[in-house]
């Protein structure tokens, strides 16, 4: 009864606790400006279902995305264990489904063969970051927490996929001892090689084993629950809606600003009044509506939940030219960036009650240098396995740049005064448009 | 012969009081570019080979707008667009036509919004319908056997997901078509999109046309294809970098096609 009372309350205490997670992660979120991503719902569904579900992008490259599928796949379906856990947990039963006979037979050890999967998955990810250090890891922006991160995530996997394993294994011994209640339940094909060494124990000692290992799993899955919203790992909730609300218009068309256009129309027919400025009221305070992005707020949620979902690993930032090419941008520290400054805004209005101005600015992470290195060749949205846009952010933080501090380059200044006056980027006249028929 | 193309404006067809089949969107690149105006007059003789009836908008042609937008300045884009949209609106304009994938998407996919509905085309789409249609026809010609590599403009490919159409027309040469390894969903940007075309590269350690050319010549090609006018002139410069500009030529489609049917 008070290992019942126990887990309830651990139980409960770790779901509220997510739950609170999720309620600032979602607010954070809805401090971006709105944009309508729920047309062509039908379309969406495709999209999550091949890239979300499928995961139609991870096997572009083959040896991660078996691997991801693999841990993917394992960690979905063994979850369904913790279902019984769960209600064993509450109501002080064991193995509850064990009733099931044949159909519970083929669960477990369908989860037992998936488990050693994804525990090899896992330490060969591991390999790949630590030993073999796969340049897309040990980039400029992986600096100490992103590696941490990383590196945390799959111990961790590992150590459930452990526990569980040697949890079947201590359940063995005890049923084959005809301990009560450990009544033989299941075939377990990968943890009965775990047998021998508990069988040397007493009883009681493989009982207590056997506990721990349980009470480990489970609040091993419930502490990794609840690490996921401080966490890259988040991607593994938001990779789902973030698929299903990506930008299905060609990647290289730019969203239009219709204010813009309605103060050109203004200026080109005085008739028409000019659109009035819009203020966004961002957590309690007024904040003037600006050209292009100041700061996260100025972006639209769907950036902002792009940064959430973004798990760093940088296959955007391997297939960037001017990454490649030694240039200071990675769009990979666009998305990590936005997430950090994002988190820094949410943390004022935790703290405030509501926003206050910080004197900083995603500018303050993202350079300028960085902002007009990038060639807008989408190399790095059609790359994200889960559609991530980095190069959204980067054109409205060029249009802050350019529109709102006059700040540019040089050459592009040049460009924008030959386009006023001749229509063309270069120095050329109108008159001289038919030249190329000479 | 004199070299001299009589190609004829919207104003021109307005005042006879006809219609073209379709405007030939020349881009600034391909009026003020010496490089990129050869591919126009290719483009041009091939229209004209195959008989089809199109007009340019000469003078009241102006920038789309692109490389303003790209830059962040949406007031000078707004502007280009709301004049270009006047002019082609003006002239009930229904079916475009261009050599530079940049235009293509702007006028494609931005215009819409601003009130400029047309029937966008990048050439090697309407190259490949003119075979399709029979009005277009080569014979390996000079190129016969070749190797010849193909770079997808950003635009076009990534941007706008047309793959086929530049390789189709590629095929009609009878050429050996190697590919490089970035290609297709995962070709390498040429360096120039984004408005960099415009602008010093940011501090790096290589130049992005330099990388391109190199992955191109890895392909021992007799000739590198673009199909675009600003990839053109970077991967022309990468072939220099390399001094391979004496074995590798970089044309654009239009210009093979028009060099094969002997034009």
């Amino acid at each position: 009864m008070v290992s019942q009372i126990i887990f309830a309350i651990v139980f409960l205490a770790a779901v509220l606790f997510f739950a609170k997670n999720l309620r600032t992660i979602q607010r954070n979120i809805l401090l971006g400006r709105t944009e309508d991503r729920n047309d062509r719902l039908g379309e969406r569904m495709g999209v999550m279902a091949r890239l979300a579900l499928g995961q139609g992008k991870m096997v572009v490259r083959p040896i991660a995305g078996i691997l991801h599928i693999i841990v993917y796949a394992g960690f979905v379906i063994i979850n369904l264990e913790v279902l019984e856990i769960v209600i064993d947990g509450l109501i002080g039963t064991h193995r509850i489904f064990g009733s099931m006979g044949i159909l519970y037979d083929v669960l477990i050890g369908s989860f037992e063969w998936l488990a050693l999967a994804v525990l090899v998955a896992c330490v060969i990810f591991l390999v790949r970051r630590l030993v073999l250090r796969i340049p897309r890891f040990w980039a400029n922006e992986m600096t100490k927490w992103p590696k941490t991160d990383a590196t945390l995530i799959l111990v961790m996997e590992i150590l459930l996929m452990g526990a569980f394993l040697k949890m079947n294994a201590t359940d063995q011994v005890l049923a084959g001892r005809g301990v009560e209640h450990y009544t033989t339940a299941g075939s377990y094909p990968v943890s009965t090689w775990l047998r021998p060494f508990f069988e040397s124990m007493s009883t009681g000692t493989v009982l207590a084993f056997e506990r721990g290992f349980w009470w480990f799993h489970i609040v091993g899955i419930l502490a990794f629950l609840n690490y996921l919203p401080y966490s890259k790992h988040f991607h593994i909730l938001l990779a789902f809606p973030n698929t299903f609300y990506s930008n299905l218009f060609p990647k290289t068309q730019i969203k239009n600003m219709p204010r813009v256009a309605g103060e050109v129309k203004s200026m080109m027919d005085p008739s028409i009044p000019p659109p009035e400025p819009m203020v966004n009221n961002v957590a309690g305070t007024e904040v003037p509506e600006r050209f292009g992005a100041k700061d996260v707020f100025d972006l639209t949620w769907k950036n902002l939940m792009d940064a959430y979902s973004c798990t760093e690993c940088g296959r955007c930032t391997s297939e960037c030219p001017a990454n490649l090419t030694g240039k200071l941008l990675s769009p990979r520290k666009i998305m990590m960036d936005t997430r950090d400054r994002l988190e820094e805004v949410g943390k004022v209005i935790d703290v405030k009650g509501k926003w206050e101005d910080d004197g900083k600015s995603l500018h303050s992470y993202i350079s300028d240098e960085e902002l007009w290195a990038c060639t807008t060749c989408n190399a790095c949205t059609q790359a994200c396995p889960i559609n991530i846009d980095p190069v959204g952010i980067i054109i409205d933080m060029r249009r802050y740049s350019v529109m709102e501090e006059s700040k540019s380059r040089p050459a592009l200044t040049s460009m924008f005064t030959n386009v006023e006056n001749n229509g063309a980027p270069w120095a050329f006249g109108p008159d001289k448009r038919m030249d190329w028929t000479q | 012969m004199s070299d001299t193309l009589n190609i004829r404006t919207m104003a021109d067809y307005a005042a006879a009081g006809e219609v073209p089949e379709v405007l030939f969107w020349v881009g600034c690149a391909g009026s003020f570019d010496d490089r990129a105006k050869k591919i126009t007059k290719a483009f041009a003789k091939l229209l004209n080979g195959a008989g089809v009836k199109f007009a340019v908008l000469g003078q009241e042609e102006s920038c789309t707008g692109d490389p303003a937008r790209r830059a962040g300045n949406e007031f000078l884009f707004q502007m280009q667009a709301m004049q270009n949209i006047a002019v082609l609106n003006g002239y009930a304009v229904k079916r475009i036509v261009t050599a530079c994938p940049h235009c293509f998407n702007t006028l494609k996919n931005e215009y819409p919004v601003l009130g400029g509905v047309y029937e966008v085309m990048h050439h090697t789409q309407f190259i490949n319908t003119l075979f399709k249609e029979g009005k277009l026809k080569v014979k390996g010609g000079s190129f016969q056997g070749k190797r010849i590599t193909f770079h997808d403009p950003c635009y076009l490919g990534r941007g706008n997901g047309e793959y086929e159409a530049p390789r189709e027309v590629l095929a009609k040469l009878d050429i050996e078509l190697v590919e490089m390894k970035r290609s297709r969903a995962k070709g390498l940007c040429c360096g120039a999109g984004g408005a960099q075309m415009f602008k010093e590269a940011e501090p790096g350690n290589k130049e992005v046309n330099v990388e391109r050319s190199e992955e191109a010549l890895g392909m021992q090609p007799s000739v590198i294809a673009a199909g675009c006018p600003f990839c053109n002139t970077m991967l022309t410069d990468g072939v220099k970098h390399f001094n391979k500009e004496g074995e590798v030529q970089v044309k654009d489609i239009a210009e093979l096609i028009a060099e094969a049917a002997d034009l």
